[in-house]
C-alpha cells in the first residue's frame, strides 16, 4: 500500500477517515491536558482512571439500559471521579502512601467492575459485547458520532483550559502563592482533575483502558523535552498526540493484525525516544556533542599553552617542538595528535617537519590570551625585540 | 463442597498468599505501582519465549516473563535516570509501550494461539482445575502446583533475607554502608513480583495480580507497626479475601478473579474505617473526646485561676460565655460534661471545682 492511496483513503475512505480523526482528537485532548498531568507528578493517575472507569461504564449501562456513547462516558467519568476523591481521602486520612492507594483504587475499581461485567453478561438480557471494547479500545469501530462526542467533550474541556490558564499554570508551579493570593486552589485543583477525567474517558473507546495512560504522559514527556515554557510545552503536547493519533492510525491500516490502540501508543513511545536523544539542550545527543565539545576545547587549549611554555624556555615563541613532549606534558597522546591537526586547521600551528610543530603568530597570541586573560596586549613574535617589549609592557602596566 | 470447588479456593488461597508476601515490600517501599507496569510488561516475555519454544506449557515462559519484569525496572530506572523525565512518567511511558509491542506481535504473529490478551488480563479461575498436573502420583491442578512452588520461593527468600529486606527497606543507605546490596535486593524483589504475576496470569490475570499484592499489604499496614505482623495479616487477609470473593462470584455467577479483587477492596474499607487507633471511626472518636477533653480543661483552669476571688461574679454560668467566648449551647454541654466527669459542681448557678477538678487544673497548669 503506497502513501499515496493511504492519503488519499485518509481523505475519503469513511473509515479511516473517521478513526483518524477520533485518534487525533484523542492525542490533542490528552496531549494537552496531560501535560499538566505530568508536570505535576500524577502521570499514573491517568492509568489508574482509566482503570477505575469500567465499572462506570457498566453501571452506566445497567441503569439506562443503552449503550449511547455519552452515557458511557458519562457512567466513566462519575467512576473516574469516585475514584479520584477516595485517593484523596485516603491519602489525606491515613499513612498509605500516594502509589499504593493508587494500585488500591486502581485494582479494586477495575475488579468490581469486571464482575458487574461477567455478572451482566451471564444475564440473558441484549448484548453487552460492546462494553468490553472499553478495555481494549476497537478504534476500527468508532463511528462519526462518536468522534463528534469525543470532540465536543475534549473541546469544551480545552476551551475550559484555556480560561482558566493563568490559574492553572499558578496552580501546577507555586501553589502556595496562588493560595496566598486567595485563588481557591483546591476548587482549582478538583477542576483540573475532572478534565483529566474527561481526557481519558474520551480517549477509552479508541485505544482501551490499558493504553491510555500512555497518551496521557508520553506526547507530554516529549514536549518537556523541547521547551521550558509552558504554553509551548502544551502546545507541543497536542501536536505530538495528535500526530501520533493519525500517523498510528495510518499504519495501522496497512497491514492486518496491527491493532489501532498498540500502534498509536508505539508511535508517541517513538515520538518521546526522538526527543530524548535529539532535542536541543535537555537531549542525550545535545548533550553528548556539547561536552565531546568541551573536552575537545580543553584538549587544544592545553597542546597551545604547553607548546607556548615550551617555547618560552627558548626566549622564541614561534620555537618548534617534538610532538612527544607534549604527549609527556599531560595530554594523551591519541589526542595529541587530533589537537595539533585541530590546530593546524585553525592556524594556530604550523607543521615544522617530522614531528616538530610550532606556534604560529596567531598561535602564540591565542595562547596568550589563554594564559593572561586580563591583559590587554599580547607580545610579537620577534624573540629580539621580546625582551623590549616585555620592558615595554611592564612600564605600560605600571601606568595602568 | 465438592473437590473442584475446594481445589478452586486452595488455588485462590494460595495465589493470595503468594502476592501478599512481596506485596509488602512494594507497599512499604513505595513502588506499588511498578507491580502494575510489570503485570503488564510480563505478557511481552511470554510472547518472546513462546516465539522461541513454541510451547505454551514451557518453563521458559516464566523465565521470559521473569526477565522481562526485570527488563521493565531497569528502563525505568535508566530512563529517570537521565533526569529527563520523572519516575512516575518514566513507568507510564515503559510499560505501555512494551505492552503494545506484546499485543501487536501476539495478533500479528501468534493468532490462533490460547495466548488471548483477554485471557491474560482477566483470569478465569474457574477454569483452573481442568488443567492438570501429576506430580509424585498426586493429581493436582496445575496452577495450584505452580503457585505452591512460587508461594514457597517467596516465603524462602523473604525467610533468608529478612534482615536485609528490612534493613533496606527502612534505611537504605545504612544497609548500602553496611554491605547488604539494597540495589540487588530491589531488583531480586522486582523479579520474585515478575514471577508471581506470572504465575498468577492463569488464574487471576494481571490486574488482579496488583489488587492481591498492595489492597491486603495496604489494609496491614493500617493494622500494625511490626513487620512480621504486617505480613502475616496481609497473607490473612488475602486469603479471606480470596475465600469470600470464591463465595461472592458463586452467588452471582461472575468471574472469580474480579470478586476476589473487590473483596480486597471490602475488606480494605473495612480496616480504613474499623482499625484499633489508625481506623478513620477511631480517629474521628478520638477527635472528639479530644475536643471534650481540652474543653473541660478549659474550663477548670479557669476555675481555678478564679477560685478565691469574688467568687460569685466569676463562676457564674453566663459568665464563662463572656470570658471563654463559648456559645451558650457549647457551654452548657461543657458543664454538664465536667458534672459527669466529677470535675465540677453546680450550686445555685454558680460553679465550683471539685476537688478532682481542681487537681486536673493544676496538672493542666503546671504542664502548660
Amino acid at each position: 500500500m503506497d502513501l499515496g492511496t493511504l492519503l488519499h483513503d485518509l481523505f475519503f475512505d469513511y473509515t479511516l477517515r473517521t478513526v483518524a480523526l477520533g485518534a487525533m482528537v484523542l492525542g490533542l485532548v490528552s496531549g494537552a491536558l496531560g501535560s499538566f498531568a505530568v508536570l505535576r507528578r500524577q502521570s499514573l493517575l491517568g492509568d489508574a482512571m482509566s482503570h477505575a472507569a469500567l465499572p462506570g461504564v457498566v453501571i452506566a449501562y445497567m441503569l439506562t439500559g443503552e449503550k449511547n456513547t455519552v452515557v458511557l462516558l458519562l457512567g466513566a467519568a462519575g467512576a473516574g471521579i469516585a475514584g479520584i476523591l477516595l485517593m484523596v481521602g485516603i491519602n489525606r486520612y491515613t499513612r498509605i502512601k500516594e502509589d499504593s492507594a493508587l494500585g488500591i483504587i486502581l485494582s479494586v475499581f477495575f475488579g468490581f467492575g469486571l464482575l458487574l461485567l461477567t455478572w451482566l453478561q451471564r444475564r440473558p438480557d441484549a448484548s453487552q459485547s460492546g462494553l468490553t471494547t472499553f478495555l481494549f479500545g476497537q478504534a476500527a469501530t468508532l463511528l462519526e458520532r462518536d468522534v463528534i462526542v469525543m470532540a465536543s467533550f475534549g473541546g469544551a474541556a480545552i476551551l475550559l483550559l484555556l480560561l482558566f490558564w493563568k490559574e492553572f499554570k499558578l496552580l501546577s508551579f507555586d501553589r502556595d502563592f496562588g493560595q496566598s493570593l486567595g485563588f481557591p486552589m483546591q476548587l482549582l485543583e478538583i477542576v483540573l482533575t475532572m478534565l483529566l477525567v474527561v481526557a481519558i474517558v474520551i480517549g477509552l473507546q479508541a485505544v482501551g483502558v490499558v493504553l491510555m495512560s500512555a497518551m496521557v504522559v508520553a506526547p507530554a514527556a516529549a514536549a518537556r523535552q523541547w521547551t521550558d515554557r509552558l504554553g509551548l510545552m502544551v502546545a507541543l503536547s497536542s501536536v505530538f498526540g495528535a500526530l501520533a493519533g493519525i500517523i498510528g492510525t495510518l499504519i495501522s491500516s496497512t497491514g492486518s493484525g496491527l491493532a489501532t490502540g498498540p500502534v498509536i501508543v508505539l508511535c508517541a513511545s517513538f515520538v518521546v525516544v526522538i526527543s530524548l536523544f535529539f532535542a536541543p539542550n535537555r537531549g542525550l545527543l545535545w548533550n553528548w556533542l556539547q561536552r565531546r565539545r568541551q573536552r575537545r576545547r580543553l584538549q587544544t587549549g592545553q597542546i597551545l599553552v604547553n607548546l607556548y611554555r615550551l617555547a618560552a624556555q627558548h626566549d622564541d615563541p614561534t620555537h618548534a617542538h617534538n610532538a612527544s613532549v607534549l604527549g609527556v606534558m599531560g595530554a594523551r597522546p591519541k589526542a595529541v595528535d587530533a589537537s595539533l591537526a585541530a590546530l593546524a586547521e585553525q592556524g594556530l600551528v604550523r607543521h615544522a617537519g617530522g614531528e616538530q610543530w610550532a606556534l604560529t603568530e596567531q598561535g602564540v597570541a591565542a595562547a596568550h590570551r589563554l594564559l593572561y586573560p586580563n591583559e590587554p596586549a599580547s607580545p610579537s613574535v620577534n624573540a629580539q625585540h621580546a625582551s623590549s617589549e616585555r620592558g615595554e609592557q611592564k612600564r605600560g602596566r605600571e601606568s595602568v | 463442597m465438592s473437590a473442584t470447588q475446594i481445589e478452586i479456593q486452595a488455588i485462590a488461597v494460595v495465589v493470595a498468599a503468594a502476592c501478599a508476601l512481596p506485596g509488602v515490600f512494594l507497599v512499604l517501599r513505595r513502588t506499588a505501582m511498578m507491580s502494575d507496569a510489570i503485570s503488564h510488561t510480563v505478557l511481552l516475555g511470554i510472547v518472546l519465549a513462546y516465539f522461541i519454544v513454541q510451547d505454551l506449557a514451557s518453563p521458559l515462559l516464566i523465565v521470559g516473563a521473569a526477565a522481562t519484569g526485570l527488563l521493565t525496572v531497569w528502563l525505568v530506572e535508566l530512563l529517570s535516570g537521565t533526569r529527563l523525565v520523572k519516575e512516575d512518567a518514566a513507568i507510564g511511558l515503559v510499560f505501555p509501550a512494551l505492552f503494545s509491542l506484546a499485543v501487536i506481535l501476539i495478533s500479528r504473529y501468534a493468532r490462533g494461539v490460547h495466548l488471548d490478551v483477554d485471557m491474560v488480563l482477566l483470569g478465569e479461575l474457574a477454569f483452573a482445575p481442568f488443567d492438570r498436573l501429576v506430580i509424585f502420583s498426586f493429581d493436582l491442578p496445575r496452577a495450584l502446583v505452580v503457585m505452591g512452588i512460587i508461594l514457597l520461593i517467596n516465603l524462602a527468600f523473604i525467610l533468608l533475607f529478612y534482615k536485609e529486606l528490612k534493613l533496606a527497606t527502612f534505611d537504605a543507605g545504612l544497609a548500602a554502608t553496611l554491605g547488604f546490596a539494597p540495589t540487588l535486593l530491589h531488583y531480586a524483589l522486582m523479579g520474585l513480583v515478575s514471577v508471581t504475576a506470572v504465575g498468577a496470569f492463569d488464574a487471576v490475570g494481571s490486574i488482579l495480580v496488583v489488587a492481591l499484592m498492595v489492597t491486603p499489604a495496604a489494609a496491614a499496614y493500617l493494622l500494625t507497626d511490626d513487620l512480621r505482623r504486617m505480613l502475616l495479616l496481609s497473607v490473612l487477609i488475602g486469603a479471606v479475601s480470596a475465600i469470600a470473593g470464591y463465595w461472592l462470584a458463586r452467588a452471582l455467577d461472575g468471574n472469580i478473579a474480579g470478586a476476589m479483587a473487590t473483596m480486597t477492596g471490602v475488606s480494605f474499607l473495612l480496616v480504613l474505617l474499623f482499625a484499633p487507633e489508625r481506623g478513620l471511626v477511631a480517629v474521628t472518636r478520638r477527635r472528639a473526646r479530644q475536643r471534650w477533653e481540652f474543653a473541660l480543661a478549659m474550663l477548670a483552669v479557669h476555675l481555678l485561676q478564679h477560685e478565691g476571688e469574688k467568687a460569685s461574679d466569676e463562676n457564674r454560668v453566663d459568665h464563662l460565655v463572656e470570658h471563654i467566648r463559648w456559645q451558650p449551647d457549647f457551654a452548657e454541654q461543657v458543664i454538664r460534661y465536667a458534672e459527669r466527669k466529677g470535675a465540677v459542681r453546680r450550686q445555685a448557678g454558680r460553679l465550683h471545682l471539685t476537688d478532682t477538678g481542681r487537681v486536673l487544673a493544676q496538672q493542666k497548669v503546671i504542664a502548660g
